[in-house]
């Protein structure tokens, strides 16, 4: 057989450029192993830290038609979360461990969820945006190398897309309101606009593992091909809303059939990833809270399995 | 404050009558009964299932890939295991 001569790693690459799926008990190279496990568990992690900033909303919501569906949005990010954990967790991760990583700050989560929302129209602006900008990141990740990961993802895809209209419906009923209305959604499209772009990570030139995450098929398409896709995408949109692009530079290339765009400010957005933005440390504490006042819960609930179980045992012997 | 975590449960779910449990994923929960309240909420908030089975994730078993090309092996020269390895006479119908 001529595999034979091929080391593993060879052959793990082999199957990878076939486009078969890696499985949980499959032989991995440790370093895909921890690549996938810190890529997912960063995914995880923002799912769940980014039900916060839209959870601020749900008692405010403006009627009781937006708060259920807010309510069911909000829900479905824990839902993505515990996919994304589940998968992590195939690669042997301990799930105590990775939330350990959030609380403690070691782990990443997406820049994005360190802005603050500020108005009702911030709602409308992040489910038609970010969640936008989250569908062109997930989507080729349906396709990705490993399978548990592949299979949640296409999970989370199915429901990202009711995210993004609802959002964009929340818009479009601000943009058909009274002027206020309007100036209300203009406002947040000018905060959220470049947080948005930045969510596509940093430029493919500062990118080193961008190389190996492709060979991997780990990723299957660069940060800025991503965010020229992202562009193309919303600019349109923005104009059917008749909303302004807060972006001097934006110009429609007809060589290239599509936007020129200006430079995100990198420095923000590095020293929002270091745990320096509007709400990070907000953002962090309010999970650490919610794990240390959880953890009554979690004992009483374990303490009550046992008890049951040798109840069950005695009334059996 | 160290502490145990919940145990990880399999979730398998019958998306409707007439079809096989499936795998989905699964869990972490102190319980049967609250492994599958949850899987409930994590993996049919659309209707996707209409029965749900969770196992212990430790009382699952699976074969090694490592050996799949001999463990499997036995079922690669038994061609006449399937139709197709039969001629049929064109005139005969219903076969
Ligand atoms: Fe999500
Ligand atoms: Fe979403």
């Amino acid at each position: 057989m001529e595999t034979a001569e091929l080391t593993q790693e060879e052959q793990f690459q082999t199957r990878i450029d076939a486009d078969v799926r890696i499985e949980p008990k499959d032989w991995m190279p440790e370093a895909y192993r921890k690549t996938l496990i810190r890529q997912i568990s960063q995914h995880a992690h923002s799912e769940i830290v980014g039900m916060l900033p839209e959870g601020n909303w749900i008692t405010r919501a403006p009627s009781l038609k937006r708060k259920a569906i807010l309510l069911a949005k909000v829900q479905d990010e824990a839902g993505h979360g515990l996919y994304l954990y589940s998968a992590a967790e195939t690669l042997g991760a301990s799930r105590d461990q990775l939330l350990a990583d959030l609380h403690s700050g070691k782990a990443k989560y997406s820049s994005i969820f360190n802005y603050p929302t500020l108005s009702w129209a911030d709602m409308g602006t992040i489910g038609w945006l970010v969640d936008g900008a989250a569908i062109l990141n997930q989507v080729p990740l349906c396709r990705t190398s490993y399978g548990p990961y592949a299979r949640a993802m296409v999970r989370v895809c199915k429901e990202e897309s009711f995210h993004q209209r609802q959002g964009f419906e929340i818009m479009q009923t601000l943009c058909e309101g009274a002027p206020a209305q309007k100036a209300m959604a203009q406002d947040a499209l000018n905060r959220w606009w470049w947080p948005t772009l930045m969510m596509f990570g940093p430029k493919d030139a500062d990118s080193p593992n961008t190389e190996q995450s492709m060979k991997w098929r780990i990723k299957r398409f660069t940060n800025d091909e991503l965010r020229q896709k992202f562009v193309d995408m919303m600019v349109p949109q923005a104009e059917f809303l008749g909303l302004t692009v807060p972006d001097a530079q934006l110009q429609w290339n007809e060589q290239k059939q599509g936007y020129d765009f200006g430079d995100v400010d990198w420095a923000e957005f590095w020293d929002v990833v270091k745990g320096n933005g509007p709400c990070s440390r907000e953002r962090v504490q309010a999970r650490v809270d919610a794990w240390n006042e959880g953890a009554w819960v979690r004992e009483a609930a374990l303490a009550h399995a046992e008890k049951r179980k040798q109840r069950a045992e005695t009334a059996a012997a | 404050m160290s502490q145990k975590e919940w145990p990880l449960w399999e979730v398998f779910i019958r998306s409707k009558q007439g079809l096989d449990h499936k795998h989905v994923g699964s869990l972490h929960a102190a319980d049967a009964e609250m492994a599958i309240q949850n899987a409930r909420d994590v993996y049919t908030r659309r209707l996707e299932g209409v029965s749900i089975w969770v196992v212990e994730s430790k009382h699952v078993h699976a074969s090694n890939p490592d050996d799949a090309a001999a463990f499997y092996e036995p079922a690669n020269d038994k061609i006449y295991r399937h139709p197709t390895f039969y001629t049929v006479p064109d005139s005969i119908k219903h076969m």
